[in-house]
């Protein structure tokens, strides 16, 4: 018999490692911070995600879920000890297939595919779904790993674009081999030796006082530091929209969501990761709390911030011609009543960072969508100078708008103050789930009119959305949901108004649409009721009121570059095809099984509404030849680093294996906002777009050619092509800078926008995508299921600078909206963990048709326009229209649409 | 590390079962519930680890009927070839988790965890299955009906060991089948589920044994229900809601209200039927 006292020896790819964990210890812990093997993945501690996928004798197994000593005597092989040429082949098969999104995923993916492949050379599309069922991605939609996984055999199709000719190409990311090769840099994957670890003490009510004992002999007595609000140093408030900061870094004496941090523990990790927080001496004393809007707006609700009465954040509103008028004369109205769930990011990678003191500046890597705000919130929160908090990005894990937000960021900065030394911190995926922001919860209502000719003559429009705690991104739901409730469909007269509610849930903030989606739900589903009533085909409907090219909005903007009816043309073929094959397989269905198909359009604004949010690129030129591209867009899986490369080196005349990237860096790379509001390939695009041109003519200056083809970096300068023509421009021994630099350009572009009036009249953002996309499902009318079979998505992107990354954007997005549709429901202090809280797995994912449209927009960068959140608008009302297309159900008025949901809105029915 | 605590791995039960003896051991298999159940990076408690005991590996064969080890994995229960009357198990064995779960998780561990949504419960219920115990006191045997209570209850003693699962020859004829529905795809907790074994012979049901799970406090077998068809041709629309309901006792929870599982058990139920009485290929 073994006992604890018997050392492990564990084996990983033919080598033997004695261990000292302890027997029990999970050997996803083991293999990570006793051997180092960082490619394995923690994502939920409990066999919901798969991110641990390793192989123990060839079969995969969640790492996470084995104490080390059962490992002992087993083979075990991580992606970065596995020296097979299979895995070779996979992994230059997912860069080419753009497999790999954020990346956080792809160790585990590709363990799981390397047992799969190891006994099935040439696998169906049905044995990858078997053998990747267990590990979940948030980013891709999957389809790319199924076609990387298939299509192994499929020689690389290889893409270098000769110089000026990238935009367009479909090029591998330029960030890809990291994430392929499991060596990426995430939040919690640097560790320096004698890094201490840092713990949150968190709320276990929603809404509380509360009295903190005697934490110093508590922290005393177990060898570990304290930290509470009294030693915040600086303001005690952060946020995210100026004027609104309201989210103390620590509670102070009131909690108002469950897991507030009220206290901070910090230690060696070996004290502190196995403490029992439950002995805290902490007193709480319970407050009345609600959940829902409903209830935060409720009369005798509890007020949850002093100056906001009723609970109210904030209201936006749009209002243009006469809505209640226009209503009433209308040949057909169509009203309903709207509601959707709290829905979580549920990224793979649960927020983690750490940070470190550099002489007297603090050093922040963490996981990240917006590094400026990070350092400027943090710097204030620990009353430190902006230019004494330097914010490196980790690689972020997936974002989706949550990492928008300050997490682990003020708590480690202040221990490492506290403490002097490196202190990191990483959340549990409960914790992730507790603390990070969620989807506003939206009850909507809303009335559309349309005239007997089918066109739209008026609308009304109001939602309540639940903001939760502190006030995060919620102005920005407020202000976006009115501009976009009427969808891309010209509406004279319109009243949209929004209103922000606080409640005890966790707070709302950024998520992919900032709202749109959910009220592109109410819009499109009353746009099926008044077709069918104007008897007009719905796409056809669609396509009748369509914005166009010189249209106004309702907020009175006038329009160009509106692909939105070259999209819905696109589709007509699909549209018809797939009315032809549901009706054929209805007409023969004896079972219970029906098929339905459904049809929704988005637009959306890039950029921030009405507000100034300027990018900045600089690109300069070692006296070597070395071209450094300053790009500060943090690149969460989007692909920005790759987008924005390939924009600046055709604006400049390089090739794009030229450019190096630098950052981001708060300390070397110029400010380039935040990865949100789909802006970074338009704003940050056209900065580089700039900065390419700006350097593209500084080395003209250099020459005496009247211009140029293409520009190469040759050893110590460039070479200039222009027809016949060659010069050489010399760049060694001439005066650098004081970055080094002998040429340096910077260029800074923000969106022509103009603030709303007080109607919601203005320029809100100067481009906007356009798309729309077709669901065709099947419903089991006697159990409520449905199954998604095939998407069909236009999206009008101005120009394609990559399209496989317009591709993977598409299918990530409609496996977010497919989540929103049928399965993702929050439900605070119930589904704080992926078992009760569901999202799509492989087997859920429909095959995706992607149509990319390319209207150029007059003001994007070579025409190009924003995709990253359009994508999700569409897919949740399409799938809704299938399914009452299918079903004849007259109304889904709740997301996520349950089994039991579709039941009883069916059985109504009948 | 911290305060390690006691870790015991056996390589026999009665190892095993001496060690039970003493107090407050955590017995651990393929820890798929264990460590789930704590956000700890070490499993909390002594740990007896019955992982490395090779005699409750396997499925064994004889007159008696058939035997389980109860560390025996799923993995190992899907790729066995077993009697079509197993075929429910088997079924369920696919579903359990994903792949990983699978090859970690135990048909022991399944029905000590004693959740009311156990996918192996609902199959070992229409295999008249019992359970083995072994303690220093002796082995004892009963029915999976009498020794899951309650969810989370079971009637094993602190000192007693689960070691095998066992199938009595009987049971092992007829055709067995298992539907389970959940909210999506892999990795799902099933909102429902059932298993069916039923023999047909000259176009009459001559053996039914139907369990419902994730409808109640525990899977339940459904007596009404069975003894409706037998005799019978092999009808799906004998089983009424009328004899499935009396049997079950669902909740709402966050999958689904206690509305829709009777009707999604009733569906099921007869879909599941279905698949155990339609001709099998040879």
């Amino acid at each position: 018999m073994k006992d604890g006292t018997a050392p492990v020896t564990l084996r990983v790819a033919g080598r033997e490692h004695a261990i000292t964990s302890a027997p029990g210890r999970r050997l996803s812990e083991v293999l990570r911070e006793e051997l180092g093997l960082r490619s394995v993945k923690i994502g939920c501690d409990a066999g919901d995600c798969g991110a641990c996928t390793i192989l123990v004798d060839g079969v995969q197994h969640c790492a996470c879920l084995m104490p080390v000593a059962q490992a002992a005597g087993a083979e075990i092989e991580t992606l970065e000890t596995l020296d097979d040429p299979l895995v070779a082949q996979l992994k230059a098969s997912f860069l080419d297939h753009g497999a790999a999104q954020c990346g956080i995923c792809t160790p585990g993916v590709m363990m799981a595919a390397v047992e799969l492949l190891r006994e099935t050379p040439a696998p169906s599309e049905a044995q990858v779904h078997e053998a990747l069922g267990g590990v979940l991605c948030r980013c891709t939609g999957y389809r790319k790993i199924i076609e990387a996984i298939c299509a192994l055999d499929t020689p690389a199709v290889e893409t270098r674009p000769e110089a000026g000719q990238a935009v367009g190409a479909p090029v591998r990311r330029v960030d890809g081999r990291a994430k392929v090769d499991g060596t990426e840099v995430y939040g919690a994957d640097h560790v320096p030796l004698g890094t201490l670890l840092v713990r949150a003490v968190r709320s276990p009510h929603f809404h509380a006082d509360f009295e903190l004992g005697d934490v110093s002999t508590w922290g005393a007595r177990r060898d570990v530091i304290v930290l509470t609000a009294r030693d915040v140093p600086g303001e005690n408030r952060f946020g995210t929209i100026p004027g609104l900061e309201d989210q103390p870094a620590i509670a102070e004496a009131r909690v108002r969501y469950l897991g507030e941090p009220v206290a901070l523990v910090v230690g060696a990790p070996d004290v502190v990761e196995p403490l029992d927080l439950g002995t805290f001496p902490v007193e709480w004393h319970p407050l009345g709390h609600s959940l829902t809007e409903a209830e935060g707006a409720a009369d005798d609700a509890p007020q949850l911030h002093d100056h906001r009465p009723g609970n109210t954040l904030i209201r936006g509103r749009v209002i243009s011609g006469r809505p209640e008028e226009a209503l009433a004369g209308s040949r057909h109205v169509a009203r309903g009543r709207f509601e959707t769930s709290y829905v979580e990011h549920a990224y793979i990678e649960p927020e983690a960072g750490i940070a470190w003191l550099d002489d007297d500046t603090l050093v922040i890597q963490a996981c990240t969508q917006a590094p400026v705000l990070d350092r400027d919130e943090t710097a204030k929160v620990l009353g430190l100078p902006k230019d004494k908090v330097r914010i490196i990005p980790a690689a972020s894990g997936g974002g989706f708008g949550a990492k928008l937000d300050l997490s682990v960021q003020p708590l480690i900065g202040l221990a490492t103050l506290a403490t002097g030394q490196p202190c990191r911190m990483v959340w549990s995926r409960s914790e992730s789930m507790l603390a990070s922001t969620k989807r506003h919860p939206g009850t909507m209502e809303a009335e559309i009119g349309c005239g007997a000719d089918g066109r739209i003559t008026g609308m009304t429009f109001h939602g309540d959305f639940n903001t939760g705690a502190y006030a995060s991104w919620g102005p920005t739901v407020a202000m976006r949901v009115p501009v976009h409730a009427s969808g891309p469909y010209r509406t004279a007269n319109f009243r949209a108004t929004a209103r922000a509610v606080h409640s005890n849930g966790p707070s709302s903030g950024a998520f992919r649409g900032f709202g749109v989606p959910q009220a592109a739900i109410a819009q499109e589903s009353l746009y099926d009721d008044l077709a069918r009533a104007a008897g007009i085909d719905r796409l056809a409907f669609r396509r009748l009121n369509a914005l166009r090219d010189g249209d106004r909005t309702t907020c009175g903007q006038e329009l160009h570059g509106v692909g939105l009816g070259a999209c819905l043309d696109a589709l007509a073929e699909h549209w018809h095809r797939a009315t032809h094959e549901a009706a054929e397989f209805n007409a023969g269905a004896t079972g219970a099984l029906r098929r339905g198909i459904g049809i929704a359009s988005c637009w959306y604004g890039c950029g921030n509404t009405g507000l100034p949010n300027p990018s900045t690129i600089r690109i300069g030129i070692t006296p070597a030849g070395q071209v450094m591209l300053h790009q500060g867009a943090t690149d969460i899986g989007q692909g920005a680093n790759t987008v924005i490369t390939q924009i600046a080196a055709d604006a400049a005349g390089l090739p794009l294996d030229a450019l190096t990237l630098v950052g981001p860096d708060t300390a070397l790379t110029p400010d380039c906002g935040k990865t949100s509001a789909s802006r970074q390939t338009y704003v940050t695009g056209k900065a580089a777009e700039a900065a390419g041109r700006a350097l593209r003519a500084e080395i003209m200056r250099r020459t005496n050619l009247p211009d140029c083809d293409a520009i190469e970096p040759v050893e110590g300068g460039l070479r200039v092509r222009h027809g016949a023509q060659v010069q050489d421009v010399a760049l060694s021994g001439t005066q650098t800078d004081e970055l080094g630099y002998a040429i340096r350009v910077e260029e800074t572009y923000d969106p022509p926008t103009t603030a709303l009036d007080a109607d919601g009249q203005g320029t809100p953002y100067a481009v906007y995508g356009y798309g729309a996309q077709i669901a065709e499902v099947e419903v089991d009318l006697d159990l409520g299921t449905t199954r998604v079979l095939h998407m069909i998505a236009a999206h009008d992107v101005g120009r394609a600078i990559n399209p496989q990354l317009c591709v993977g954007q598409i299918e990530g997005g409609i496996a977010q909206g497919l989540g929103l549709a049928l399965m993702e429901e929050f439900l605070p202090g119930r589904t704080e963990n992926l078992h009760d809280y569901l999202i799509p797995t492989i087997g859920d994912m429909p095959k995706v048709t992607s149509i990319l449209i390319e209207t150029p927009d007059p003001e994007g960068p070579m025409g190009a326009k924003g995709l990253g959140e359009h994508v999700l608008i569409p897919t949740a009302p399409a799938i809704l229209n299938a399914i009452r297309d299918a079903t004849g159900v007259a109304a889904l008025n709740k997301v996520p649409v349950l089994p039991h949901r579709l039941r009883a809105a069916i059985r109504g029915h009948a | 590390m911290s305060q390690a605590a006691p870790y015991l791995r056996p390589e026999r039960i009665d190892e095993a079962v001496a060690a039970l003896a003493g107090d407050g051991w955590r017995i651990a298999a393929g820890c798929t519930d264990l460590f789930p159940a704590t956000e700890r990076k070490v499993l909390p408690g002594p740990i007896l680890d019955i992982s490395g005991i090779a005699e409750m590996r396997g499925i064994r064969r004889d007159a008696a009927g058939l035997t389980i080890g109860a560390a025996t994995r799923w993995r190992d229960i899907v790729r066995a070839d077993l009697p079509p009357a197993m075929r429910s198990l088997q079924l369920a064995g696919r579903e359990v988790g994903a792949q990983q779960i699978q090859n970690r998780g135990t048909l022991g561990g399944n029905l000590c965890n004693a959740s009311p949504a156990a996918d192996g419960v609902p199959p070992l219920l229409t295999l008249d299955a019992e359970v083995e115990l072994a303690s220093i006191r002796g082995r004892r045997r009963m029915l999976l009906a009498d020794f899951i209570t309650g969810p989370r209850q079971i009637t094993r003693a602190p000192d007693e060991l689960l070691t095998a699962i066992h199938v009595p020859d009987a049971a092992l004829s007829g055709q067995g089948a298992f539907r389970k529905l959940g909210a999506r795809s892999y990795l799902v907790i099933s909102i429902a589920m059932v298993a069916a074994r039923i023999t047909v012979a000259d176009g009459r049901v001559t053996q039914a044994a139907i369990a419902v799970g994730a409808c109640g406090p525990v899977a339940t077998r459904l007596a009404a229900v069975e003894a409706a068809l037998i005799g019978a041709s092999p009808d799906p629309a004998r089983i009424t809601a009328a004899d499935i309901d009396p049997a079950l006792s669902p909740i709402d929870d966050v999958r689904a209200d206690r509305a829709y599982r009777r009707e999604a058990a009733l569906t099921l139920v007869r879909r599941t039927f279905a698949d155990a009485t339609q001709q099998v290929p040879a």
